[in-house]
């Protein structure tokens, strides 16, 4: 079976040999406005900042560095505080890197949850087949980076029972989301596997709406907002490293709370 | 100097410690502020108080939060080993205390007669105690909700002691307010009087031995 993680055709590198001109005149631009920002600090520190791109790299450096901190921190058997149903937020907070209007719904009946990876059983799943696994209700507390925050109420079976009954191996080092939204995420195994981690098909009570990810989303009590994707179409268990939506823009991997 | 030559501990105002632990803190306290702010305009807690992105540090909130994420471990890390020599030294002490209500009302009154000469670098008026001992609270602060923000389920029972994830974010922002109110008074101030800035380049003048027989001098 083809991955729904490697495309088919892969794009002609000449598309990119075409645009280098563009790409290193972007990059130039770059330069000159990182250079203006990080004047003032030069003379502070006394250091070499004038080059935007080893400051860039150390700080993505310490990013990473930071992601094992985090993952050290992360206590798997330490549940998130929950929450009375009053609390309840109604409906959800909506976002996405994109406009609710822009949302474009997933249809039900039509929809297929594809399985790639290191995984037994790799038959997609539907609707009725999520529904049959044990469900698990938690009301938790979303948390942004932006700052912001909200109590919810989610629905749905543990990614755990998910994984072990799809033959998942546990041993490996990530679980990848492909979503509908073209929003990949990546989340590291011991969350995966934390009693709060959620494949979500409701909110509070009711079948998810579309804008907060019909049918199927990600919903973890122990890492930020954005590294919950919505209408998630396809799922991989795999040791390599994939970036997600804003990671790739530079947030953290880890995001852990 | 031949004095000091001469003399083989010598003790100044500002050690060598003080004084790269002081800098170190000075360019992280501004990292921090400012990528701070970068971090805040995404969701402000003072309707319509943005930060200019003159003052940011990164041109939106993940190169800010980069940056945030990187100085925290040189301000925690400069910061403890800043009050491990303060304390093990006695220089904390002997600095900051002791601060008597007489002296708090003295130095008020001189400072609103805009008597602040600052003859004596070597002590500091009860005002001036004060206010070095907030920032250093204040610090401690910052570090200490900036753990609960960063993890508010690994360290629920911290967040909850704040009052929840919205009050520790609110008291991570006033920590940041006084810690720039400090810095606005304290440069003004080392630029009006500008030995002091100096002393914390070079050290200063020479301090008589800690420990003298008799302290009674001090009027």
């Amino acid at each position: 079976m083809i991955s729904p993680f490697r495309p088919a055709r892969l794009p002609d590198s000449a598309i990119l040999q075409d645009h280098e001109p563009l790409i290193a005149d972007l990059r130039r631009r770059g330069v000159l406005r990182g250079t203006l920002s990080l004047g003032a600090l030069t003379m502070l520190t006394g250091c070499d900042l004038s080059s935007p791109k080893s400051v860039q790299s150390a700080l993505l450096s310490i990013s990473g560095f930071n992601d094992a901190v985090q993952a050290w921190l992360f206590d798997p058997t330490k549940l998130a505080p929950t929450y009375p149903a009053s609390m309840v937020l109604k409906p959800p907070k909506f976002n996405a890197y994109y406009d609710i209007d822009k949302v474009k719904p997933v249809e039900g009946a039509a929809w297929r949850l594809e399985l790639a990876g290191l995984i037994a059983n790799k038959q997609p799943w539907t609707q009725a087949m999520l529904d049959a696994l044990p469900q698990q209700d938690m009301i938790i507390r979303h948390v942004c980076v932006e700052g912001w925050d909200y109590i919810g109420q989610w629905s749905g079976a543990t990614l755990r029972s998910f994984l072990e009954h799809v033959g998942a191996d546990l041993r490996a080092k990530y679980v990848v989301f492909k979503t509908a939204d073209d929003y990949p995420s990546s989340i590291d195994m011991a969350t995966a596997l934390h009693p709060q981690t959620l494949l979500a098909t409701k909110y509070a009570g009711e079948t998810l709406a579309d804008p907060f990810g019909f049918p199927l989303r990600l919903r973890m009590a122990t890492k930020l907002g954005y590294k919950n994707p919505k209408w998630i179409t396809a799922i991989e268990v795999t040791n390599t490293y994939t970036p997600g939506f804003w990671e790739k823009a530079g947030f953290g991997w880890f995001a852990g709370i | 100097m031949p004095l000091a030559a001469s003399t083989p501990r010598l003790r100044r105002l500002h050690p060598w410690p003080i004084r790269i632990m002081h800098w170190i803190n000075a360019a992280v306290m501004l990292i921090m502020i400012t990528s701070g702010w970068g971090i805040y305009d995404d969701d402000v807690i003072i309707r319509g108080l943005h930060f200019s992105q003159t003052f940011r540090l990164g041109d939106w909130a993940a190169p800010s939060l980069l940056w945030h994420f990187a100085g925290m471990w040189f301000l925690a890390i400069n910061g403890a080993a800043y009050l491990t020599y303060g304390i093990v030294t006695g220089r904390l002490r002997e600095r900051l205390l002791p601060i008597r209500p007489r002296d708090v009302l003295e130095s008020i009154k001189d400072t609103l007669q805009f008597r602040i000469a600052h003859d004596d670098l070597t002590v500091y008026n009860a005002v001036q105690k004060i206010l070095y001992i907030v920032v250093i609270l204040a610090g401690i602060s910052q570090v200490v909700t900036g753990l609960a923000i960063w993890k508010p389920v690994q360290f629920a029972g911290f967040v909850a002691l704040l009052g929840g994830f919205q009050s520790a974010r609110v008291i991570h922002f006033i920590g940041m307010a006084v810690i720039v109110g400090f810095l606005i008074v304290h440069v003004a101030l080392s630029l009006l009087v500008p030995r002091t800035l100096l002393a914390m380049l070079t050290g200063g003048p020479t301090l008589a031995p800690r420990h003298p027989p008799t302290q009674a001098a001090q009027s």
